[in-house]
């Protein structure tokens, strides 16, 4: 343990390296630089609200707030999942040939896509702003399941990032896996709808949800918690980083015969 | 006598050669249904032995195939031995596969400062040394161009001069004397040659014997995985060249 935490320390310049160059690159040769980090959300909230309010008839002028919400969250689940998950075999050149403790790479992608998960929030509050969203005390909040969140991708992302040196065609099912997770998150529809048709319990049972459930409340509704989606998303997240670091620790030896 | 810096113990390496390589999750489980998963194992060493004290120069001998990669990738940390342990001490410096972290979309100088973070080095020890390594890759105004428009040999310049910017205790070198231009390799040998003079333990793997004899004090000779001699220089390389004939 105390080795585990010197070698952290020897290495944090280079985690530190590696979450720059992520950002660094990404907008690198993009002619707006950063700024897609904005405009992406904003474009994306406008195509579904358009979409939506046109198809569902809705009136309800915090509309495009409600679809910011769970768009932003999940579009960091899903990226940074993903980005954790190829990272040990994006490096696997570096990995095969000099020492570096290799989770941290995963942990490098989970933390650069959560900086520019952070500065996409920007967007929330600039339309909250405009569509004049009222503010109360509840909003301080939402910060819970903004710092449950990078644990819960943390940890799914090391158990991905296992497996995937192992299966290469996991890429594909994660894919599959994330649409299923979006659609069963309620970004663009009301959950009373799920509800009513008696499949509540898809919504009970995904751990994004309960992270959304708990930021709309706290930002939109200026209501407390739901304390069992709370309690759920906490010990989900907690459970996912202790399997995900145990599966990978105890596979690493054996990454570099496989990348 | 002097310290042991190395000590490799009973180590050996296996590789698993699966007759068909299973990487995707579809054919695992296929093939685990059928019971078709067998693994052939592969040992690139075996039970190797040997110690090396403070300021040895050691010579690895062997043919191609020999193990002789894969003991410095061991000793360097790179992988972790199937069996038995390798204890080391002080920091090691491995010359092998140099600009490995490199990012061809960085800059020259922005890569200076990755490669540096790959190899553990502080940011403030970078900040530091950052002019010397400039200066001794001689790539003056290209450091600030993106690494893709690198030719090779320019990469490996800058991989050695910020691999060689810090004093190692131990140096691993496997037959990177050949890098860049015959002016560069000049300039190249005399800086490891300067790190000699300071009691650096050094490890060599080379296909030279003459080089071997003219660098190194002791040698090991790698057959098959198995260390088949070891002890003085002359001694080894005579029997190595016996035995090749």
């Amino acid at each position: 343990m105390k080795q585990a935490i010197r070698n952290f320390m020897k290495y944090r310049y280079l985690l530190s390296e590696l979450i720059i160059k992520d950002i660094k690159l990404k907008y690198r040769r993009s002619y707006l630089g950063i700024l897609w980090t904005l405009l992406e959300p904003l474009l994306t909230m406008l195509v579904l609200t358009v979409v939506f309010s046109q198809v569902y008839n809705r009136q309800d002028k915090l509309f495009p707030v409600y679809i910011l919400t769970g768009r932003l969250l999940y579009s960091y689940f899903g990226n940074a999942t993903k980005a954790a998950m190829k990272s040990i075999r994006k490096n696997g050149q570096m990995i095969k040939k000099v020492y570096v403790p290799k989770y941290i790479y995963p942990l490098a992608s989970v933390i650069s896509q959560y900086i520019t998960f952070l500065i996409s929030l920007i967007v929330l509050f600039v339309v909250s702003l405009v569509l004049k969203l009222q503010p109360t005390k509840y909003m301080i909040g939402a910060i819970v399941p903004l710092l449950i969140l990078p644990v819960m991708v943390l940890g799914i992302g090391l158990i991905l990032a296992t497996l995937a040196v192992f299966f290469r065609d996991l890429e594909y099912l994660w894919g599959v896996v994330l649409m299923i997770i979006m659609y069963c998150s309620a970004i663009f529809y009301e959950p009373s709808r799920v509800v009513k048709n008696g499949y509540g319990w898809i919504l009970d049972i995904n751990p994004l949800y309960s992270l959304i459930i708990n930021f709309r409340n706290t930002v939109i509704y200026g209501q407390p918690f739901d304390m069992q989606a709370l309690t759920y998303s906490i010990v989900f997240s907690v459970a996912s980083l202790i399997i995900g670091v145990w599966m990978f620790y105890k596979n690493q030896d054996k990454f570099i015969l496989n990348i | 006598m002097g310290n042991t810096v190395i000590k490799v113990d009973h180590v050996g390496m296996e590789f698993r050669l699966s007759s068909e390589k299973v990487d995707n999750l579809k054919e695992f489980i296929i093939k685990k249904i059928k019971r078709q998963l067998t693994y052939e194992g592969f040992w690139a060493l075996k039970d190797v032995t040997f110690e090396v004290e403070e300021g040895d120069r050691v010579g690895i001998l062997g043919l191609n195939g020999a193990g002789k990669s894969t003991l410095l990738k061991l000793i360097a940390g790179v992988m972790k031995p199937t069996e038995g342990t390798i204890k080391t001490k002080g920091r090691i410096v491995p010359l092998i596969e140099l600009g490995a972290g490199f990012d061809n979309q960085y800059t020259g100088a922005e890569n200076i400062y990755l490669y540096g973070a790959v190899l553990g080095y502080s940011k403030e020890f970078i900040k530091e040394k950052y002019k010397e390594i400039v200066e001794f890759s001689e790539l003056g105004d290209f450091i600030h161009v993106p690494m893709k428009n690198y030719s090779s040999g320019m990469k490996a310049r800058l991989g050695f001069s910020i691999a060689t910017v810090v004093d190692p205790e131990i140096l691993i070198l496997d037959e990177v004397f050949a890098v860049g231009d015959a002016k560069f390799r000049k300039k190249s040998e005399k800086k490891i040659k300067s790190m000699f003079k300071d009691g650096v333990t050094v490890l060599f793997v080379s296909h030279n014997i003459e080089q071997v004899k003219r660098i190194c004090n002791k040698a090991i000779v790698l057959e098959k995985g198995t260390l088949i001699a070891s002890g003085n220089v002359e001694e080894i390389s005579e029997f190595y060249e016996k035995k090749i004939k």
